[in-house]
């Protein structure tokens, strides 16, 4: 697929928080395969603190996508962005503006603002937004060149709420890359997005919180393959009555 | 001068952004800076200068999702 022109062929972009140590972080990252990680930015300790995360993860020959985690408002967001531009030498951002802290949820208002304001910058913005298809439009009016429509609350685990909206976000937006960002709890929620034709999934939680996040990583790509195979693959429809698989021509009489 | 650093009160001698971050003891070259809400590029640190009661913002990469 490509995201702003840029070729990746791994469907599965990954998070690089709470996981239980750096080492697995990097295990995790290493079996995911991912080719694009998100980070984020918070307040420096004197003496430095951060600095060795980054050295740790410049390394990896992963592509980096900061995010404006936490951002409530839309000057929050653009300058986190305009920040994150210069420390990870990047015009590429994962764009939140949350609306509300109990559920994360975007606020779409303030999103398509700070969106219009760091595309017409030269971000390429990656927004977090909801299934709403005007929404979408908005954004893409404003300059995004993709969606990341949220499958349930971030950090929830819930897999997609609501599958009829990701669907018809795919038939309304049939060229635009549209990665499924947040809610994703296991493999089959991820099978799930990619059989509806979504192009990819943004996860975190999923696999920093599991008991073996190296393991879960490798079954989360498994399952994002499976399902984009399987959607590409065209799957039959679905009949009410059973059709005989095998040929009832030639059946002999044995009564 | 008093200034607030990431949230904190600080006492500070030196009179532009460049300066001030190495008497802050931010040594990291991996942070990027705001000042009272404002991003301030690398570029220009050493022509920022600050006044008493400025908010700086000292940001580094941290892990995210």
């Amino acid at each position: 697929m490509q995201l702003y022109g840029t070729d990746i062929s791994s469907r599965l972009l990954l998070g690089t928080a709470q996981y239980p140590s750096p080492a697995v972080l990097r295990a995790a990252i290493e079996a995911s395969r991912a080719e694009v990680i998100t980070l984020s930015l918070r307040r420096e300790t004197v003496g430095g603190s951060g600095a060795g995360f980054w050295e740790f993860l410049k390394d990896s020959d992963c592509r980096i996508l900061p995010n404006t985690a936490g951002c409530h408002s839309v000057q929050e967001a653009v300058v986190t962005a305009q920040m994150a531009r210069e420390l990870f030498g990047t015009d590429w951002i994962k764009l939140e503006v949350i609306g509300n802290s109990n559920t994360l949820q975007p606020d779409v208002f303030g999103l398509v603002e700070a969106a219009r304001i760091l595309c017409a910058d030269g971000f390429k913005v990656f927004p977090y937004t909801t299934d709403d298809l005007v929404v979408g439009e908005k954004l893409l009016e404003a300059g995004c060149g993709l969606l990341m429509p949220w499958g349930a609350p971030i950090g929830s685990g819930q897999g997609l709420r609501n599958p009829d909206a990701l669907r018809a976000m795919r038939a309304h937006f049939p060229d635009i890359p549209l990665i499924v960002d947040a809610g994703i709890g296991r493999p089959s929620d991820a099978t799930r997005a990619m059989e509806l034709g979504l192009d990819a999934v943004l996860l975190n939680t999923a696999v920093a919180k599991a008991g073996d996040p190296a393991l879960m990583a490798q079954a989360m790509v498994q399952a994002i393959e499976a399902g984009w195979n399987g959607y590409i693959a065209d799957p039959m429809d679905p009949r009410d009555m059973a059709v005989p698989s095998t040929p009832t021509l030639g059946m002999a009489e044995l009564i | 001068m008093n200034i607030i650093v990431n949230g904190q009160p600080h006492e500070v001698t030196k009179a532009t952004l460049a300066d001030m971050l190495s008497e802050l003891d931010f040594t990291s070259p991996a942070i990027a800076t705001a000042l009272n809400g404002r991003f301030v590029p690398r570029e220009d640190y050493s022509e920022t200068s600050l006044s008493e009661g400025d908010r700086l913002e000292v940001l580094a990469p941290m892990q995210g999702g």
